[in-house]
């Protein structure tokens, strides 16, 4: 078998693909309409704004459960995507797997402005990734990178294969 | 806990009950996911969420996301805020600590009862817990630090 490189579309294709598998059929995450950017194995869930995101009417603000809920799914997707990453890269067919995703053990959320009607942003960094349990850490910005609105840190049990 | 004057009047409890629902009614996510006040008290709320198949966290299983669980538990939190006889104008969520003790099981709404047990001049505390049908093994439990906004001149 040669050892070329594998053609940009191939390798594109295969881990979008991945990633949709992850996302894809998950009810919530529709109803909220996250979405995830990929460049290469760094994702960034992005939280388009929608009114009924709103916690108060006043500010406005979005729900403080809105930015727990999106960093949450930020914190499983990412952790689900970095422990596949190097099966995928290998070529297993993570795809035809049935979908098993980490179950949060507990999940605390920092609010540190509040967060604004308009568009979110998500990144989360495993801190630590061992076979049972997980840690993750995440943060949520908007028009500033530089000025978090939220930061979170949570722990996941890890889905046992068997 | 808190100790609550025994002075309250059925008058004060109404107005109590009348306030929390405005403050859920007001709130377009809350709305969205259909909330309902079941139960007001001095410093303590309880709201109920219909389970809704939108909200399905593992499609597989068809159990609720966490993610709802909290805006559930925030909310909650943020109604015993109002709740409490020193109330506050408003609050904002400082920070929010949800443990998951088991999933919910499909099918059933969620209920939610909040408790501020104390609360300062600037800051409210706040424990919560959620239950789906059976009231003896809880779903969540959580505990946060929500801000008390106060009138600016208070005399």
């Amino acid at each position: 078998m040669s050892r070329r490189p594998e053609p940009v579309q191939v390798v594109k294709q295969r881990r979008d693909a991945a990633l949709e598998a992850l996302i894809d059929g998950v009810p919530y995450i529709k109803f909220l309409g996250i979405r995830f950017d990929r460049r290469g194995d760094e994702l960034t869930g992005v939280l388009p704004y929608a009114d009924m995101l709103i916690g108060n009417p006043a500010l406005p603000a979005i729900h403080g459960g809105v930015t727990a809920a999106f960093l949450e799914v930020t914190s499983i997707i990412s952790l689900s995507w970095f422990t596949q990453w190097d099966a995928l890269e290998a070529g297993e067919g993570v795809e035809d797997s049935p979908r098993r995703l980490p179950k949060t053990i507990d999940f605390t959320v920092d609010y540190l402005r509040s967060g604004l009607p308009r568009d979110a942003y998500a990144r989360a960094r495993i801190t630590r990734s061992g076979r049972r349990y997980a840690s993750v850490h995440a943060e949520g910005w908007q028009d500033n990178s530089a000025r978090p609105f939220a930061q979170a840190t949570g722990h996941f049990l890890m889905p046992q294969r068997d | 806990m808190t100790q609550t004057p025994t002075t309250t009047t059925d008058a004060q409890a109404e107005r109590r009950t009348k306030i929390a629902r405005q403050f859920i009614g007001m709130i377009p996510h809350a709305r969205e996911l259909a909330m309902q006040v079941t139960d007001v008290g001095p410093g303590m709320a309880e709201i109920t969420m219909p389970f809704d198949p939108r909200l399905v966290g593992d499609p597989d299983t068809g159990v609720i996301h966490g993610g709802a669980v909290s805006a559930l538990m925030d909310t909650c939190c943020g109604a015993a805020v109002i709740a409490h006889p020193d109330s506050a104008l408003g609050t904002a969520t400082i920070d929010l600590r949800i443990d998951y003790m088991r999933a919910a099981t499909p099918g059933q709404s969620i209920r939610a009862v909040a408790t501020c047990y104390h609360m300062t001049r600037s800051v409210a505390f706040v424990r919560a817990t959620a239950y789906d049908a059976d009231p003896d093994r809880p779903v969540a439990c959580a505990t946060g630090a929500f801000t008390v906004e106060r009138p600016k001149d208070p005399a």
